[in-house]
């Protein structure tokens, strides 16, 4: 038994100082060993030949299956305006046929609406060995299977215990070191040592999602006094920012881990943590970010104006809270690959655990993050219309679609007054200026 | 030619919709009845939607006429659909130059004919299904359509004269014949399809 006892601790051991060496170490210091790129070879690789695999072994003639799903849909949608379709030309009555067009919408929206899809998440264009993402499955060849278990036993006694390790690492040493730093006094020192200390634990973290980052333009990087903003897909999107740069993270008080987390960080960095109540209160979240952005020295602010997670395929609704604030937006664009792991949270399907869990044993992640050249707002531009101008330019520079949908469409039910603009607009064709037209009665035609 | 499935809804009935999508698109007899088997042997039958689960959908929910849509669904006094009913109810949007490749002329007549469209048509105005429209519930749509933004008294007048010009045996309601008459000139077929790429 104690052999046994002294064997688990010294491979517990090895264990550990092999992680430091070559992860924890590199990660301080900002340097690469190779390890991760070699790993994304190999799953580049192994991805390209089960693709292959796949598209070989189906055997009946189901090819669309495989291919690329058609950008605009299942159904071909057809985008005549209300008033070309049921109007026509002097037209100022009521027709039976007008109510063929709202059942068709309704109808093209119960197959498929814009809005839902965008809550869960993408679907892939060819299986990427995860059982998670197996929609259409059928036995393909034993190559395939038996590369599918050794991918399960890859990622689940290998690569699972090495991130649990490394994040419990990174988040470790967030809380002790920035508590450290906290003890100092305000001043240069301080301010070097955080962002030292920040770095240092978001490589860490970000290798142990296996993270693999590509950053664009990075002459664009956000500069103190502005504010970030970015499309949200998922918690690590604040990691993934800062990985290559230290931002004021603006955000709820949690309690539990985060809120150590949060209660450790602010000590050494003025992030903006908000009670409960506080965040109620619109005027006072926007006087306090104001105060923040007004003094130049402190770091950017990082917001997500979505206000929930989206599954990366598109960009919703901007909250216009952010852009009434002032200063310089700073907007990114994040996009990540979904063929290696998703990392979209459907927070009402799992809980932020076994979120975590999924994504530890997912492939890795793999994403781009562009950095766009700093908007103001213009004269006479209202902040609603800033929104959507910052939107249009950050969905066009991620390759993601644009829906004027509000995200919290998630939980919450679409507003009546979007109703009340169509029955508008249809009563105008019916009535114009309190008459009616006069058309010959009889048979209606088109 | 089968098309790819979907994603799927949040809620209870995931596959629901992007089967029953499936099967309404232009396939096969056969194949539909080998999709219906398969949803069957799944399990998936036990799926059902409820009007909460339609009116999540933001862009259903701002249609004038949501809740007659989703009416269609459920039959008298039920309040859940299951598979099948959902696939019938959709099934009247296939376009009808469909019914040309499956050779079915013998059986009865397929719910996506121009006669069952129209007759869809005619159950969302008619609501007590008594096979009439009465001045009532012809003013009941025409509210749902146009809100608060037209006076009763108009609305009146409107609907007075649509029955008065569709009304041929004189009894101030619409039977199903007479809105057949009426809507003789309207393509109904390109009107009331969904098409599904590939």
């Amino acid at each position: 038994m104690e052999e046994l006892g002294s064997l688990a601790v010294w491979l517990g051991a090895a264990w550990l100082s092999l992680v430091f060496a070559l992860i924890v170490l590199p990660s301080a210091l900002g340097v690469s060993l190779g390890i991760s790129e070699a790993y994304m070879w190999v799953l580049v690789k192994t991805l390209e030949w089960a693709t292959i695999r796949i598209e070989k072994g189906v055997k009946k003639p189901q090819p669309q299956m495989l291919k690329i799903p058609a950008a605009n849909g299942i159904i071909e949608r057809d985008e005549t305006p209300m008033e070309k379709e049921i109007a026509g030309l002097h037209r100022m009555e009521f027709r039976f046929s007008d109510i063929f067009y709202f059942c068709r919408k309704g109808f093209e929206a119960i197959v498929e609406d814009e809005v839902t899809q965008r809550f869960s998440s993408e679907e892939l264009v060819s299986w990427n060995l995860l059982t998670r993402t197996n929609v259409n499955f059928h036995y393909v060849s034993l190559r395939l299977t038996v590369v599918w278990v050794i991918g399960v036993m890859v990622r689940y006694c290998f690569l699972l215990p090495l991130r649990f390790t490394l994040a419990a690492i990174g988040i470790t040493s967030m809380i002790v070191g920035t508590t450290v730093v906290g003890q100092l006094p305000n001043g240069s020192l301080k301010n070097y040592l955080s962002e030292v200390v920040h770095l240092t634990c978001s490589r860490i973290l970000v290798r142990a999602l296996s993270g693999t980052i590509h950053y664009h333009n990075k002459e664009n990087k956000p500069q103190k006094g502005g504010i970030c903003v970015a499309n949200h897909t998922s918690p690590i999107d604040a990691i993934i920012l800062t990985n290559d740069g230290c931002y004021a993270m603006v955000g709820q008080v949690h309690g539990g881990l985060m809120g150590v987390i949060q209660r450790a960080t602010v000590k050494a960095c003025p992030h903006v943590w908000f009670e409960r109540s506080e965040i109620k209160d619109r005027h006072l979240v926007t006087k306090r970010l104001r105060e923040h952005v007004a003094d130049k020295n402190k770091l950017p602010i990082l917001i997500f104006p979505e206000g929930t997670c989206i599954n990366n395929t598109s960009v919703m609704m901007f909250k216009k809270g952010s852009f009434e604030i002032g200063g310089t937006i700073y907007p990114v664009a994040i996009k990540y690959d979904p063929q290696f792991g998703d990392a979209f949270w459907n927070s009402s399907k799992y809980n932020i655990v076994s979120y975590l869990l999924r994504i530890m044993t997912s492939w890795a992640i793999v994403c781009h993050v562009w950095y766009m050249p700093p908007m103001v707002r213009k004269e006479g531009e209202d902040a609603v219309q800033f929104a959507n101008r910052v939107r249009s330019a950050i969905a066009r520079q991620g390759g993601l679609t644009e829906l004027p949908w509000d995200g919290g469409l998630k939980r919450a039910k679409v507003k009546d007054s979007f109703k009340e603009e169509q029955q508008k607009n249809y009563s105008k064709m019916l009535v114009r200026n309190g008459s009616q037209g006069n058309l010959p009665a009889g048979t209606e035609s088109d | 030619m089968r098309k790819s499935k979907r994603s799927r809804r949040r809620r209870a009935s995931p596959t629901v919709r992007s089967l029953a999508c499936t099967v309404a698109s232009p396939a096969s007899t056969k194949a539909k009845m080998a999709l219906l088997d398969l949803f069957i042997r799944t399990c998936c039958i036990l799926a059902l939607l409820s009007r909460e689960d339609f009116q999540r959908i933001p862009e259903l929910a701002i249609n004038p006429l949501g809740d007659r849509i989703i009416n269609a669904f459920f039959s008298e006094g039920e309040d859940q659909v299951n598979f099948r009913g959902f696939m019938r109810t959709l099934a009247h949007f296939r376009p009808i130059e469909d019914n040309e490749k499956s050779k079915d002329q013998n059986g009865p007549e397929p719910l996506n004919s121009r006669s069952n469209k129209l007759h869809f048509a005619f159950r969302l105005y008619d609501l007590d299904k008594d096979d009439k429209i009465s001045r009532d519930e012809l003013l009941q749509v025409l509210r749902m359509m146009v809100g608060v933004n037209i006076s009763d008294e108009q609305l009146g007048s409107i609907a007075d004269r649509t029955i008065q010009e569709a009304d041929q045996d004189g009894d101030c309601a619409i039977s199903f014949a007479e809105f057949v008459k009426v809507l003789e000139k309207v393509d109904v077929e390109q009107k009331m399809s969904i098409r599904f790429l590939h």
